[in-house]
């Protein structure tokens, strides 16, 4: 029995082998330095843990099939149930695992953590001293991806690019649902959560056009909600920008046009992006009748503990029904300056 | 005229012909099966007479082995729904590749991927879980039932109403596609505005409640009625676990149950505790639902190692190794289980040493399972073990939990995690602890002990059919996701662009196609057993050759379990008793005490799911009354005093000469 087992696995082991030889392990070979860092400790996590996995698979087929009823020349003990040396071998060998692994952890969350500047372009070179991380804002939209460059003033619906060896800073938000970004090539995923910003800094290594989606169930048009990376020479990127740069503004209200709910769009591009556009859209006030959560905490924050004046509680109603603050401003607008902007 | 609609609408809320899904061939075909299956169930049952039977001796008893097979086949069947809702995305996934949409649009198959995790956690797992401990805890303890007899019949019947909830969906209506956790905004009334996720909130709370208290009921029991010198430290450990089990859903189902309510507060009267919003936080479901679901894992796993241990120390003919740092291993994982529910969510954004702190909690429970591993493995060593199926089980356990256990531990690595997340890994990962650690331990433990509860062993061939095609069938389903998700395939996908991925996709169709031998197998094995049931016949109520108390009664055991409660010495009890030679007391019966049936549990259950029903579809008048007969059907139960009565000596006499004549005759 145990031995058609063990041909069961040799074949499924030497199966997956073939298969794998032929298949392409983005997260174990990815492009970007903080990719690679993390596929290099999933290994290294798996092959310390394989210390303790391995000897107890072998032991569990050995002790079964060597103390099978037949075999008489087995030893029997049916009393013994107890042995402090091998207590304490059990409990410390998984233990001596733990603090190697938790030692691992610790650093590598700390030395990876996706909000930390980069440090390294890769393994070998530092990031230079005047080197500035290219800035770029991600807006999971239902059900795809828009991408503002505030420096370069661009923005690109469902294509992505950077230059190789720049150091990237990614800001990340969605506009109704939670998604997940991700680049398996460059980097590990941040959600995009509505209302939150959130943070990645990454760097891809190789020139190439690599997959990026969203890795967190969305709704309906989630399996199209795809979108391509292109890691650059610095020359090609300046062509890209100027390739958006020809593309009509961002408006506001193109903006909210864009929000709405569709499916496997094609790549568009924005030659200019309405001011603050990122920051109005993770404060949920693009739409300027709304008051931005900012303001709303803040008059949360400043507000007496006892009850609250009725017109405070009209002007909180604000994001439901924009009109009725419209007829009177008066009062609440020396606490809400930026919901009258225009 | 005009009153006509209005009326309509009072009564009927959003119910209206078009939420029978007569424009889907799918859900037709499927209907009309069920309806088959069902009107020749109701003939079957009509035509032996049962349905008097039926009443008086399973749906109103609150004998807990009665109710604990009532929990076993409503998992059983469940397992086939959910097990379907497999099949069907892997249908979808094996073909949905490039210009090729597959068979399913996005709006069916996120409802079945959501409908397959629900199912199979609350509506399988648990009841099968729920049902084994049921059934087996009072017997380890030498009690005659459990705490609270009428209770337990009441959780049985809130589960499977639960149950019948999610099943209506599939016809009348539709359910939830937002995935088993129903993250909001996603579940919020403006993304989901339709019945799903209404669906997915009442059957969990109805069948929450039920679960609950069978909980309370458990610990009740396992603290006050241990037969006398059987201390907390001679308990079996099956009971160790179940108890721990217990404290944990005693502990962890309040949550889920507040969540629950705050997201249906969310969509029906318009706060704003998970909105984006107006200072609402969907950050904050995530992080309540996951502090219950993290304790949920536990609760499913601690008594399968109940069942695994118990099953090792039977079929190795010894003593279990290391007791003490078995029972102590169980109640650290009960503990630490608490402190890890962040690690499901590292990538929302959580700070270095936040990830940190929650991946390092996560790995620390890895060492007392892995002492629990080992403890398996030094019962095994020097045993006489015979291959009996429940002990194959807890083998391909053995080699299969350990997999499933290092990718756990590698997804706790929070910089893996960021690019495994969410990822076919991930979905690998927890069926392979699932299936690999609960499943393979409800199997082991229905086989074990089914003798008990039914008098005849289940048939050995069918039953190996059922494991090898299970074992090599999981091999096959989940091996090949494990390396899509290393090629960065994320989960819950309906289509996919790139395809050099099918091939993998049609290993795990092929995998899944074998678990379906192994369903098969399993269930052929019933019918065989059956048919067989005289030669499999167990008429020492010792079949295994055991260690516990239940197997010192009959099998099935009388409905008193027990004629004289045992004394306990020794936490193998019964094998203590066979070793002095324990002679069975034949004369000098006394009355027994004993809780009467009582239909109360069911209607009371029937009731909260019409209420249900009514909120799911705004039929308030519906709900109203549904809720209001509920409150008043309880309190009259209450003034119900004729709960118990007592068996007679003679009849326990009587019962207990025919299990003498019944030794005498195959010694």
């Amino acid at each position: 029995m145990v031995s058609s087992r063990a041909i069961g696995y040799l074949l499924v082991l030497s199966l997956s082998c073939t298969m794998l030889a032929g298949c392409d392990m983005v997260l174990l070979r990815p492009s970007g330095y903080v990719a690679a860092q993390q596929g290099h400790l999933v290994v290294l996590s798996t092959l310390l843990m394989l210390l303790i996995v391995v000897p107890v698979i072998a032991l569990t087929l050995v002790f079964a099939w060597h103390y099978r009823e037949s075999n008489a020349a087995a030893r029997y003990t049916p009393e013994w149930d107890h042995s402090i040396q091998l207590e304490l071998l059990i409990w410390s060998a998984p233990l001596l695992i733990i603090i190697g692994l938790g030692a691992l952890t610790w650093i590598g969350t700390h030395t990876l953590d996706p909000y930390r500047s980069l440090t390294r372009i890769d393994a070998k070179r530092p990031v230079p001293d005047d080197v500035e991380p290219l800035n770029i804002e991600v807006v999971a939209l239902d059900w795809k991806w828009l991408f503002i460059y505030p420096d370069q003033n661009i923005a690109v619906m469902n294509e992505l690019a950077a230059p190789v060896d720049a150091p990237i800073h990614f800001k990340i938000t969605a506009s109704s649902v939670m998604n997940s970004f991700f680049v398996p090539a460059l980097a590990g995923q941040i959600y995009a959560m509505p209302g939150m910003a959130t943070s990645l800094n990454a760097v891809i290594n190789r020139p190439g056009e690599y997959e990026g989606f969203s890795a967190n169930y969305s709704g309906a048009g989630f399996s199209a909600m795809r979108f391509k990376f292109l890691g650059m020479s610095p020359a090609d990127f300046d062509g890209w920008v100027q390739k958006a740069k020809a593309g009509a503004e961002l408006s506001r209200g193109s903006y909210m046009q864009l929000e709405q709910p569709s499916e496997r769009e094609p790549v568009r591009r924005y030659g200019g992006v309405a001011p603050d556009l990122f920051d109005a859209i993770v404060n949920r006030c693009v739409d300027q009748g709304k008051m931005c959560l900012r303001e709303m905490m803040a008059m949360d924050e400043h507000r007496p503990s006892g009850g609250r004046p009725a017109r405070e509680s009209i002007a909180l109603n604000l994001g439901l029904d924009a009109a009725v603050c419209k007829a009177d401003n008066s009062a609440a607008g020396d606490l809400l300056p930026s919901v009258y902007r225009d | 005229m005009s009153e006509q609609p209005d009326l309509a609408k009072l009564v009927f809320g959003r119910l209206t012909w078009e939420a029978i899904p007569l424009h889907d061939p799918i859900l037709l075909t499927t209907f009309v099966a069920v309806a088959i299956g069902g009107v020749a169930i109701v003939a079957a049952i009509t035509y032996f007479r049962a349905w008097g039977p039926l009443w008086r001796d399973w749906i109103t008893s609150i004998d807990h082995k009665k109710i604990g097979v009532m929990y076993v086949i409503l998992g059983l069947v469940m397992l086939l729904r959910g097990f379907s809702d497999a099949v069907m995305m892997r249908a979808q996934q094996v073909v949905a590749f490039g210009d090729a949409m597959g068979y399913l649009p996005p709006h069916h198959y996120d409802q079945i991927f959501t409908a397959h995790g629900v199912i199979m956690i609350f509506f399988v797992a648990m009841p099968l879980v729920t049902g084994l401990m049921n059934f087996a805890v009072p017997l380890q303890i030498g009690a005659r039932d459990v705490a609270f007899p009428f209770l337990n019949n009441f959780s049985f019947w809130m589960t499977a109403c639960g149950a019948g909830l999610v099943m209506m969906s599939l016809f009348v209506g539709e359910f939830a596609r937002t995935g088993w956790l129903a993250y909001p905004p996603l579940s919020g009334i403006i993304s989901s505005p339709d019945v799903g996720v209404d669906y997915y909130i009442w059957s969990l709370q109805v069948a929450g409640v039920g679960t609950m208290l069978s909980g309370v009921n458990l610990i009740a029991t396992i603290v006050k009625m241990r037969a006398p010198g059987m201390s907390m430290m001679k308990m079996p450990i099956f009971t160790w676990t179940a108890l721990c089990t217990n404290v944990l859903i005693v502990a962890a189902f309040p949550v889920l149950t507040a969540v629950l309510a705050l997201l249906s507060l969310d969509r029906y009267v318009g706060t704003n505790f998970f909105t984006n919003d107006l200072g609402g936080n969907p950050m904050m479901y995530v992080n309540l639902i996951w502090i219950w679901g993290h304790p949920e894992v536990y609760i499913l796993i601690l008594p399968a190692f109940g069942i695994f241990s118990e099953v090792v120390s039977t079929f190795s003919g010894k003593r279990l190794f290391g007791y003490a740092s078995m029972v102590y291993a169980t109640v650290v994982i009960t503990i630490l289980s608490y402190l890890v529910w962040l690690h499901h969510f590292f990538t929302m954004g959580s700070g270095a040493s936040v990830n940190a702190f929650f991946g390092i909690t996560t790995m620390i429970i890895s060492i007392p399972t892995g002492a629990k591993m080992f403890n398996w493995l030094f019962t095994m060593y020097r045993g006489r073990i015979r291959f009996e199926t429940p002990m194959l089980w807890t083998l391909s356990f053995m080699v299969t939990f350990v997999v499933g256990g290092m990718t756990g531990v590698l997804l706790a690595v929070p910089p893996a995690d960021f690019v495994l997340h969410n990822s076919l890994f991930l979905v690998a990962h927890f069926h392979n602890v699932i299936i690999g650690g609960v499943l393979f331990g409800l199997m082991a433990g229905i086989t074990y002990w089914f003798p008990k509860a039914f008098g005849y062993k289940l048939d050995p061939f069918w039953g190996k059919c059922s494991f090898w095609f299970w074992t090599i069938g999981f091999y096959f389903a989940f091996m090949p996701l494990y390396v899509l998700g290393l090629m960065g395939v994320t989960r819950r996908l309906s289509h996919f662009d790139d395809a050099s991925l099918q091939i993998w996709f049609q290993f795990a169709a092929f995998g899944a196609f074998l678990i379906l031998l192994g369903i098969l197998s399993f269930i052929v094995q019933l019918v065989v057993s059956f048919r067989r049931r005289a030669s499999l016949a167990d008429t020492t109520g010792d079949p295994w050759n055991g260690r516990t108390l239940e197997w010192s009664t009959s099998s099935p055991p009388p409905v008193y379990n027990f004629a004289f409660t045992p004394i306990v010495h020794d936490s193998d009890a019964w094998y203590d008793m066979k070793k002095r030679g324990h002679v069975r007391p034949v004369a000098g019966f006394v009355p027994i005490h004993m809780p009467k049936n009582t239909a109360a549990g069911f209607v009371l259950a029937v009731l909260s799911t019409i209420c249900a029903f009514g909120m799911i579809w705004h039929m308030w008048p519906v709900a109203a009354a549904g809720f209001v007969t509920l409150i008043v059907a309880a309190i009259l139960h209450t003034f119900n005093y004729d709960r118990e009565f007592y068996i007679p000596a003679e009849a326990v006499l009587r019962a207990e000469d025919a299990r003498t004549r019944l030794l005498a005759s195959h010694v």
